[in-house]
């Protein structure tokens, strides 16, 4: 009963999604304010549906009722209640359903927070929102459907992939997906400034929060994913540069270009068909990276479905929202009008090379993700591109843009006082440049990419902190937006160094241990002591236990398990790591080998966590730059010209 | 100088960071493309030489063997066809078994391939695309043969 419910509200948030989409749009068109005002009712009332859909699945996987399909194969009787929850969208069709659910959400919260934009804005970006979801609950129903029934029921189910099963993939996979579908409404403005032929500064102002916003969700989903793959894969990776991770890297990247590009056309009026433009290409990427997960493509931890019709689907929703917007621009984006104009040596033309470099590296990445494809589908062979060639390009990139980080919130806009600027900064470059030289050579042998790293990161610290003093001694007052930018500077400091660190600095170990036997690392004493077995909920596991003592003192004692999941039968590695600001002690299970030794891998990981740090410090920036009074202007005019 | 000079030299340094920037990601493109073989192609002296690259297909049942540092792996991956000795030294991954499908990167040396990394990161019944191709071309093959080769 409960599932047919939650299919029967799919079916109808489908006929209200085509109702908020079609009569706001047309009515937008055509001046009629009573199909304009059906937007926001329509979107409450799509909201309100999808949630009691998603609802009935939830439901359906708490009770564990096996009848459901996808319940059947995702979960297990025994699995506890937060993964049965979790469960809910651990398969391809869950995860469709929350996308939706998260879009009706995004479109719900834009419903509530546009009162002060004008009613043909509102009815074409709610409308445009309202095609997308059209799209993915369509998708859903012929496809996809979370819903369908399995009969006779199964006794038990298959149990969540046990790689799902931990507190990290309760939280990831939503808070991505706030990042990809938060684009969405960045496109539905866009969309709607294309359409309406009206761009000006004010409808930056407008679109910049949300933006903002779903940057925020985005980089805190991307952090997270890093760190789950870190402890949960049991490798201490924390970037792999596989196709889903750059699935998500992409839009990242793309929307970081685009949230600088908003403060341009924001503040100047420039680079308003580029921002349009960057919009299109956020979204278009999150819709991307989307298929490049779905349609089975992709050999990667993530890859899901293997329906060839499930891919064809998704491959025409792209051609023709990618196609489409790319259409509409290319016919209006030249109405958009030019804005104010600016020197070789300006913040404008800093955010501008900031824009190329963030873009060349997200067309790197793409090249790198999508050649194994083509290739492939060209039956040209199988090839696989690798960390190296990333890893060779990317840092390239990232080195100047880096170094603009911290010029370019000290260069004036329109035209920049180098003079100036050469004066206020030669200090801190000398003593970065000194710092960075000297710094590893405590650390034990020198290396160039180690001061690199580092002068990047003391380069942004220091122009942070001339910034922030010119503006204290300057009398200027609080300011949200300006405080929020060098917070989330200093994140992407604090991240480099993280990276920087482990890069160089990581040592590892793979060492056969016997009852008894100790092992070193750095100044780290490891004693293994044996395993224990014992029962879980839906697993039995062999837990290690590993003393470690530094200097004689005891640190601390880590006990890495090796499970077998109940209902599939799969071994499973579950590490252990002491987190340290310094420093992760990383620990894992191998292999039992004869005698009651083990194989056992050891890591010391230098300053690994900065890198999580530096991204949830970047997030923090995004939110308190979100705050800024600017955009609470509860004014309804429709917009003016800075 | 002129406006308009100073409008091409920029469009020229633009070009000319462009003409570099693809330079740059062409190269490390193509040197750190990794090639798919199956055993068969292995064995047929396909291999490339100067690079890594991966080879695929199922873990010959009864193969697997370790030596006493314990770390140290050898076993045979084999596509119906062919089969082609491994050694790997370091942790196996958990879903690596004997009789499934599995992926290794490495170098050939010697007639056995050293393996730097070994993948099979999926639940028990996925096997990775390459794999599977593998193993159906080799299957394939051996069904056109009129009368048979001689397998070894």
């Amino acid at each position: 009963m409960i599932p047919e419910l939650g299919h029967f509200s799919l079916i109808l948030a489908l006929l209200l999604a085509l109702t908020q989409s079609i009569l706001p749009l047309a009515g937008a068109a055509r001046n009629i304010p009573s199909w304009i005002a059906v937007a926001r009712p329509a979107a409450r009332a799509q909201f309100l549906f999808v949630a009691i859909a998603f609802g009935c699945l939830a439901y359906s996987f708490l009770v564990n009722d096996f009848s459901v399909l996808n319940v059947a194969q995702h979960s297990f009787s025994r699995l506890p209640a937060v993964y049965r929850f979790t469960a809910t969208w651990g398969s391809h069709e869950g995860s469709l359903l929350l996308w939706t659910f998260i879009l009706a959400l995004w479109t719900m919260a834009v419903t509530l927070f546009s009162r002060h934009l004008p009613d043909d804005m509102v009815a074409r970006v709610i409308g445009v929102m309202g095609l997308v979801s059209c799209g993915f609950l369509l998708f859903m129903l012929t496809t996809s459907n979370p819903f369908l029934r399995l009969l006779p029921a199964a006794m038990d189910g298959s149990d969540l992939n046990p790689m799902l099963q931990d507190p990290g993939m309760v939280a990831h996979p939503p808070i991505l997906y706030m990042g990809y579908v938060g684009f969405s409404v960045a496109f539905a403005f866009a969309i709607a400034a294309l359409i309406s032929g009206k761009l000006d500064a004010s409808w930056a102002r407008w679109s910049r929060p949300w933006t903002t916003a779903a940057w925020v969700f985005m980089t805190l989903g991307i952090m997270m994913g890093s760190w789950w793959a870190y402890y949960e894969l049991g490798w201490g990776g924390w970037w792999f540069w596989d196709p889903t991770e750059n699935a998500s890297l992409m839009p990242w990247l793309v929307g970081t270009a685009l949230i600088h590009s908003l403060a341009v056309t924001e503040k100047r009026g420039s680079f308003k068909a580029w921002t349009v433009f960057l919009a299109i290409a956020a979204f278009s990427l999150s819709l991307l990276g989307t298929f490049l997960v779905r349609s089975g493509v992709l050999s990667s931890v993530h890859a899901f479905a293997t329906d060839p019709a499930r891919g064809l689907f998704i491959l025409g929703f792209l051609a023709v929202v990618i196609g489409g917007s790319l259409l509409l621009f290319a016919l209006r984006a030249s109405q958009v009008g030019l804005g104010g104009r600016f020197a070789l040596v300006s913040r404008e033309s800093f955010l501008m090379v900031n824009n190329i470099l963030l873009l060349t590296a997200t067309g790197s990445v793409l090249l790198g993700t999508l050649y194994p494809l083509f290739l492939d589908a060209l039956g040209l062979g199988k090839i696989s591109v690798g960390a190296p060639y990333f890893n060779t390009v990317f840092v390239p990139l990232i080195t100047p843009l880096l170094f603009l980080v911290g010029v370019g919130p000290l260069a004036r806009w329109k035209q920049a006082n180098v003079p100036e600027l050469a004066a206020r900064l030669k200090w801190g470059l000398a003593a970065s440049v000194v710092v960075a030289l000297l710094l590893p050579l405590t650390l034990g042998a020198w290396k160039p990419m180690v001061s690199l790293g580092y002068l990047l990161a003391l380069w942004i610290v220091v122009t942070v902190a001339v910034s922030v003093q010119g503006r204290l001694r300057a009398g200027a007052g609080w300011s949200a937006n300006f405080y929020g930018m060098n917070f989330a500077h200093l994140g992407v400091a604090v991240t480099v160094i993280g990276v920087t660190m482990v890069s160089a600095y990581e040592t590892e170990r793979n060492v056969r241990m016997n009852e008894g036997d100790t092992i070193t690392l750095q100044d780290y004493t490891f004693l293994f002591k044996g395993t224990t077995n014992l029962d879980g909920p839906n697993y039995k596991a062999a837990r290690g236990t590993l003393e470690v003592s530094r200097n004689g003192q005891p640190v601390t004692t880590l006990y890495p398990e090796k499970r077998t999941y109940t209902a599939s039968g799969m071994p499973f590695t579950e590490s252990a790591i002491n987190y340290g600001f310094t420093r992760d002690l990383y620990t894992a299970l191998g292999e039992p080998l004869d005698g009651g030794a083990w194989s056992v891998r050891l890591f010391h990981k230098p300053f690994v966590v900065w890198i999580w740090m530096g991204a949830v410090l970047m997030a923090l920036g995004g939110l308190l730059a979100i705050t800024d009074r600017r955009y609470r202007t509860a004014s309804r005019r429709k917009g003016t010209e800075e | 100088m002129k406006t308009r000079h100073k409008k091409l030299l920029l469009v020229a340094v633009a070009l000319l960071g462009l003409g570099a920037v693809a330079a740059l990601v062409l190269n490390a493109f193509r040197s750190n493309l990794v090639f798919f073989l199956s055993p068969t192609q292995v064995v047929k002296g396909e291999a490339p030489r100067d690079r890594a690259f991966r080879v695929g297909g199922l873990v010959e049942k009864g193969s697997l063997s370790r030596e006493a540092d314990g770390v140290t792996a050898h076993f045979r991956v084999t596509d119906t066809a062919q089969t082609l000795s491994v050694t790997y030294k370091g942790v196996l991954p958990d879903l690596f078994k004997e009789g499934k499908g599995v992926v290794a990167e490495g170098r050939l040396n010697g007639g056995v391939f050293f393996a730097e990394q070994v993948l099979a990161k999926h639940d028990e019944n996925y096997m990775p695309p390459e794999a599977a191709r593998a193993l159906e071309q080799a299957q394939k093959a051996q069904k056109t043969l009129v009368a048979p080769q001689g397998k070894q």
